[in-house]
């Protein structure tokens, strides 16, 4: 088990002591700055490993930027803590983006992202929750991260705690049937502790999701199964903020986060080949300078 | 109590499991619409909040429970034996023993205890695929009294574990005082012919074999193995140094269950010759779960004949 970089571990602490007292607009513009950081990191990450999937890591920086440096009640040094809010990726193969938001929060140290990969590394291409903290179960084959989450949601509910879980869920990850599963127990045990963010970048690993088996109308799913229904850019800060409130209805909340896949490098955005596609040198030199 | 007396020993689980969560409210139920064939009905009654049920689902149900165990939950996940490892093999693999969570999942009515149900509601593929999965305990009790050890065992063991709830009706064969545990066993008959290594509803089987061959002066040893996963291998292979042959007896398929780890064992550390007994890798005809073990030859003599054979008695 890696465990906390102190020095990092601290900074994470004074970063969200500042960011407490500023409005959503304030917060979005060391949000950005964040993100933009982890995103330079997964370059350098997946084009040491030579692995990784880096178009979904793109489209879903933001959101994991926001949950982990925004929103979330985290300790890096106490990553088991009880009461800690518990951050669920099911679309496991994004791991490149989680690690490097982990790293960045100093939950372990930042010279581990090297080993992305790498033989006997902890950083294994989909998370460890035996060795990486701040992994709450293990994820990969998909489907599975939304059960799980309901389950530690109720776990709250059951014990009258107030903190809370989020899971995220790839949009091509909708067509398991386990997801379906997940959202009516969430809607019928009422578990207004628990957000499913839809990472909305409408490209799976072949095709479109709406070439491949359609999604639509997807908000008018999440409805139907009983969920207060969110729909943001994904890639605005104040409005992954916002979305992230608390529930209003005592429902479970679902934001559909509309995304771009490979956001922020402009020749890998909305391009299917960059689901899991590895950066030339050149690339990455390209990559590098569109990432400021 | 007669030794003839029968067991469904899905009482003895909901009794200890309902003893346990009194004392302690970590302890929850979750189950797939299977409160009434889980045995779970006294305990919604008592703990109506620590039921949870999520309907006919059962990856969710794996999940929910790893998710529980997430929350400081001790969850008994619940549902027959073939939805359960067969429906949600790869949240087992993943949610529950991949990611090392305390979730201990009862597999109710395992082998062919729905036996005119069909193949369908059978499982006899339970243990290949449990023993296939890494750092998943596979319990399979032989009575009420290893039923209610092993729901003990799984509250004070940190990590998963898969329990074979038995239905099919068994006498008591455990001492009070057995030990119970990973790697360990109970030698119920001491005997230096044939070691005859069983579990479940065999284990009672295999005593009558004993009995029966103790008539003709063959002296049977008798071990139960509770834990499949992982096994006694200091027993077994005891077993092939001090006897001339082992008989595995299991109501499982042959293809990867106890006689495969045996046999698996005592090719590489000890050669000894042995008979593995089990359903051959075939879907069951219909029959009453009583027709079905006679009809694959489970029963004390078909037992009795595989340990003649070891010994030259019988047909080679």
């Amino acid at each position: 088990m890696l465990v906390a970089d102190p020095p990092l571990a601290a900074e994470y602490r004074e970063l969200r002591s500042r960011l407490a007292g500023l409005s959503d607009q304030e917060k979005a513009v060391e949000l950005r700055t964040i993100s933009l950081a982890v995103r330079r990191s997964i370059v350098e990450m997946i084009s040491t490993a030579k692995l990784g999937h880096i178009g979904g890591d793109f489209s879903v920086t933001d959101i994991m930027v926001t949950c982990f440096a925004g929103v979330l009640n985290l300790d890096p040094a106490r990553p088991h803590w009880p009461d800690r809010d518990r951050f669920v990726l099911s679309k496991g193969h994004c791991a490149a983006a989680l690690y490097s938001t982990l790293a960045y929060c100093g939950f372990f140290p930042r010279a581990e992202l090297a080993t992305f990969m790498a033989p006997l590394s902890a950083l294994n291409g989909h998370p460890n929750r035996v060795k990486v903290p701040g992994v709450e179960t293990n994820s990969g084959p998909l489907g599975h991260g939304f059960p799980v989450a309901t389950g530690a949601a109720l776990a709250a509910k059951l014990d009258g705690r107030s903190w809370r879980t989020v899971v995220v869920l790839g949009d091509g990850e909708m067509q398991e049937g386990s997801n379906w599963e997940a959202a009516m127990t969430a809607s019928h045990y009422e578990l207004a502790n628990l957000t499913a963010i839809v990472d909305r970048n409408r490209l799976q690993q072949g095709a479109r999701t709406e070439d491949t088996k359609a999604l639509e109308p997807l908000g008018d799913k999440w409805t139907s199964f009983g969920w207060e229904l969110r729909d943001i850019d994904g890639h605005d800060h104040v409005a992954i903020l916002q979305a992230l409130e608390p529930s209003t209805s005592g429902r479970p909340v679902a934001i559909v986060a509309n995304t771009i896949k490979g956001k922020g490098v402009s020749f890998m955005e909305d391009r299917v080949e960059w689901h899991h596609k590895v950066p030339s040198a050149e690339q990455v030199r390209l990559a590098l300078e569109e990432l400021v | 109590m007669s030794t003839e007396d029968t067991f469904d020993c899905r009482q003895d689980f909901a009794d200890e499991l309902i003893k346990l969560a009194s004392s302690d409210e970590r302890i929850v139920a979750v189950c797939n619409d299977s409160v009434g064939s889980s045995n779970l009905v006294g305990f919604r009654e008592q703990f109506p909040e620590r039921l949870i049920n999520v309907g006919i689902a059962e990856q969710d149900l794996v999940g929910v429970g790893a998710g529980l165990a997430n929350g400081g939950k001790i969850p008994f996940v619940s549902a027959a034996a073939p939805f359960l490892t067969g429906r949600a093999l790869e949240q087992i693999k993943a949610d529950a023993a991949y990611s090392n969570t305390h979730v201990i999942l009862c597999g109710q009515s395992p082998g062919m205890a729905y036996g005119e149900l069909g193949p369908t509601h059978h499982s006899i593929e339970d243990l290949s695929w449990m023993r296939a999965v890494a750092d998943l305990p596979v319990v399979v009790p032989a009575d009420p009294v290893q039923t209610r050890q092993a729901v003990r065992w799984a509250v004070e063991n940190p990590g998963p574990v898969f329990i074979r709830i038995p239905r099919f009706k068994v006498p008591v064969v455990t001492p009070a005082d057995a030990p119970f545990g990973p790697g360990l066993s109970n030698t119920l008959t001491d005997g230096d012919d044939v070691t005859v290594i069983a579990i479940g509803t065999l284990v009672s089987r295999a005593l009558r074999a004993a009995e029966l061959l103790r008539a003709e002066g063959i002296g049977l040893r008798v071990i139960n193995m509770p834990f499949v996963d992982p096994f006694d291998t200091d027993a077994v292979l005891a077993a092939a140094r001090e006897t001339r042959g082992i008989v595995t007896a299991e109501e499982a398929t042959v293809s990867g269950g106890l006689g495969a780890g045996v046999a698996s064992l005592v090719a590489t550390e000890h050669p000894v010759r042995m008979r593995i007994l089990g359903v051959p890798n075939v879907f069951a005809p219909t029959g009453s779960a009583s027709f079905l073990l006679e009809h694959f030859g489970l029963t004390a003599d078909g037992i009795a004949a595989a340990a003649r054979e070891l010994l030259g008695h019988g047909r080679s």
